[in-house]
């Protein structure tokens, strides 16, 4: 068999001769639209690949981009921030995150600022690594802040299910887990009185691959269905992202309104199943959670299950928990943006009081969110 | 300025030259240091002078250790202002219960490295202090270097002049992330860690006008090609294709969410040059490494910007790298 090299996984998908011309397919096409489109990208990941390799470019002014609401690091509110922060200055916590996390501001400061003030604060690659430092720290409890989509779910599953079966003591968990097909919902059809959700310009969603990995492109059925909204499930590299806007454009002129999915190299409609099982055997939804930017979305957080309840973090150390919730900044129009009302340019404070270094709003927090892709690299659009 | 600091004040990019601005700037300011060059040059232009600290976590890694690092360091920034590193002066902080073997270890690698460069350790200090003072040993290394070669400045740089590097990029802060606690990353990643006065004399010898010369340490080239457009009030336009980065790199970059230009390099420097000099100058750094490379011609497009372009005609800028490097979440 010939040797994979890493190179192989990605190279071809970032073909410039395959971008162009996918690009002279998509402007051929567009012409034949009846009136502009808006796709919305659901994940920060997608968000980040269009801006970084400069696909607005390339695209015709009839087909929008509407930056979501998927980057988990910039849905956190604050109040949860806090709860990091707080649970990281207790005596004798070691508290681990993933990556980005620790440079979100809360009311008080950032994990980061937490660390610098003597707190002992840890950024893992895989949440496995809480084993390693729970065992070598014997003395102390290690508290994991989980955070993540789908995608990020099963990980923190496993964890917990090693933690129980090799009765580690000095872990416990803070779940910040959400789920994608519940904030599309909001988005569209918002449940909320006070959200006027039929003035979003969403038109198609260009689905996450990764999360239907795990979750199958099941979980986007009733979209085409019941909102009349097409879906397609597309990858992650700027040729993944070149041929699902084709796929989408296809869908209107030929006046069609399907789930359909790109990433087929991956993706089928069952998705990993036994991801699935395991994160229903420790998790179970939450009514709400409350989502920067956008407020409160029904079923889309999960928690620890009742009968796990002595991992979790936020029963152990309920005491000391802030329950106040934060607003964001008056002059942030992150939740505009989420629903594709504005693009960051229009909001009066981007780029001056709010930047990646003092993010005022969600969107501009993680390298992920819509308002931080575009002052990283936007300013040219 | 945030009320305390952050590691993300050492990070190289935009909050560590806050820091140094509003706090060292603001009071040590003098002719001199306000060039902020990696040296400086003192004594009517004949003598470059410049010091360094080192921490590093691993102290020995695939490719080198914190005593060669603090050796190439220090004498890389005398070499980066086309000076020879003569003398050296070498202070050591060591943590309580630092193994004697290890420290003689790193003190060879200082030896051999100081060989290469034909410069001397001429005074030093070592203080221990109590567990957990210093994490096991601090290296603070100051040298001072004969300047054989004048001019070179980040604010010489003028529209049509060719950027080059003189090696594949970011292979240093690839190692030193895949070699971290919690990364579980196995790599056959050396680092790059080298000195680079050899190839700056060869450079010189060879009748090359060298313009501006910095190498890439935290920040990496887009550190430096930041730096330079500011400086010079131009835009630096890189082909995006052209950048040479090992496989390995690449891989650890695309794993983990970062661009090889953002990662710091120990041994890999960025070369200013007019255009009629670029094949020769490209020559003479392919006889050390075959990886060196054209990446970026001056133009005026968008001044004081470093444009990036695309193989497919996309173009966006180029920013200082932000904050302390976190792997993505997914």
């Amino acid at each position: 068999m010939a040797k994979l090299e890493l190179k192989n996984l990605y190279d071809d998908f970032r073909d410039g001769a395959t971008i162009e011309a996918y690009s002279k397919i998509i402007a051929r096409d567009a012409k034949k639209l009846e009136k502009p489109i808006n796709i919305m990208e659901v994940c920060g990941g997608h968000t980040h690949t269009i801006m970084k390799f400069g696909l607005p470019q390339l695209l015709p002014k009839n087909v929008n981009f509407i930056h979501g609401p998927g980057c988990p690091v910039c849905i956190m509110p604050k109040e949860r921030i806090d709860h990091a922060y707080v649970l990281s200055m207790q005596e004798n916590v070691i508290l681990v995150t993933l990556g980005d996390m620790i440079k979100v501001p809360g009311s008080n400061g950032s994990l980061q600022d937490a660390r610098a003030k003597g707190a002992d604060v840890r950024f893992v690659y895989s949440p496995m690594e809480c084993i390693k430092i729970a065992t070598q720290n014997k003395d102390k409890t290690v508290i994991f802040f989980a955070i993540g989509f789908e995608t990020t779910t099963p990980m923190t599953a496993v964890l917990v299910e090693q933690v129980i079966k090799q009765k580690i003591s000095n872990i416990l968990f803070h779940i910040n887990h959400v789920t994608v097909p519940e904030v599309m919902v909001e988005l569209i059809d918002s449940r909320d009185v006070h959200v006027d959700s039929y003035n979003n310009q969403i038109d198609a969603f260009l689905g996450p691959s990764h999360v239907s990995v795990i979750s199958g492109s099941k979980i986007y059925d009733k979209f085409p269905k019941d909102y009349g909204r097409p879906v397609v499930v597309t990858g992650f590299e700027p040729v993944d992202a070149m041929q699902g806007i084709s796929m989408i454009i296809k869908q209107f002129i030929e006046k069609r309104c399907e789930l359909e999915v790109q990433y087929k190299r991956v993706v089928n409609h069952e998705g990993n199943l036994k991801a699935q099982a395991l994160i229903n055997t420790y998790f179970e939804k939450t009514s709400l959670f409350r989502w920067r930017g956008l407020g409160n979305v029904p079923d889309s957080g999960l928690s620890l299950r009742k009968e796990y309840a002595v991992y979790d973090a936020e029963v152990r150390y309920k005491g000391v928990l802030p329950i106040a919730e934060i607003e964001d900044h008056k002059l942030c129009i992150c939740g505009d943006i989420l629903r594709g009302m504005a693009k960051p340019k229009e909001c009066t404070i981007f780029g001056t009081a709010c930047k990646p270094t003092t993010p005022i709003g969600s969107c501009m927090v993680s390298s992920e969110g819509a308002c931080a892709a575009y002052y990283k690299y936007g300013n040219l659009i | 300025m945030t009320k305390t600091i952050t590691l993300a004040h050492g990070n190289g990019g935009e909050e560590n030259n806050e820091l140094i601005e509003k706090i060292f700037y603001k009071n040590f300011k003098n002719d001199i240091l306000d060039k902020s060059e990696d040296a400086a040059v003192i004594e009517d232009g004949k003598l470059a002078f410049t010091t360094d600290s080192f921490t590093v976590s691993p102290l020995f890694f695939n490719g080198g250790d914190i005593g060669k690092l603090a050796v190439c360091g220090t004498c890389n920034d005398l070499a980066m202002m086309g000076a020879k590193p003569k003398y050296m002066t070498c202070s050591v902080i060591i943590e309580e219960g630092f193994s004697t073997r290890d420290l003689e270890k790193i003190v060879k690698s200082m030896k051999e490295e100081l060989a290469i460069n034909d410069a001397i350790v001429v005074s030093g200090d070592t203080k221990v202090v109590p567990k957990g003072a210093v994490d096991k040993l601090f290296i603070n290394t100051t040298a001072i270097g004969e300047i054989h070669y004048k001019g070179i400045s980040a604010s010489a740089i003028k529209e049509g002049m060719s950027i080059l590097v003189s090696r594949d990029i970011g292979a240093h802060g690839a190692a030193i992330f895949a070699a971290r606690e919690g990364m579980e990353l196995q790599s056959n990643l050396k680092t790059d860690c080298a000195s680079l006065y050899p190839q700056v004399k060869a450079l010189i010898d060879s009748g090359i006008q060298i313009v501006a010369l910095r190498d890439a340490t935290r920040g990496g080239v887009s550190a430096v090609l930041n730096e330079w457009a500011k400086s010079s009030d131009v835009c630096i336009e890189i082909v995006e294709e052209t950048i040479p980065v090992q496989e390995e790199v690449r891989g650890i970059c695309e794993m983990l969410g970062f661009e090889a230009l953002d990662l710091a390099n120990e041994g890999t420097f960025v070369l200013c040059v007019p255009k009629e000099y670029e094949e020769k100058a490209l020559e003479v750094l392919q006889k050390t490494h075959l990886s060196s490379c054209i990446i970026a011609s001056v133009t005026l497009q968008y001044k004081a910007k470093v444009l990036l372009n695309s193989s497919w005609g996309t173009k966006r800028f180029l920013d200082l790298p932000t904050g302390e490097l976190l792997p993505r979440i997914c």
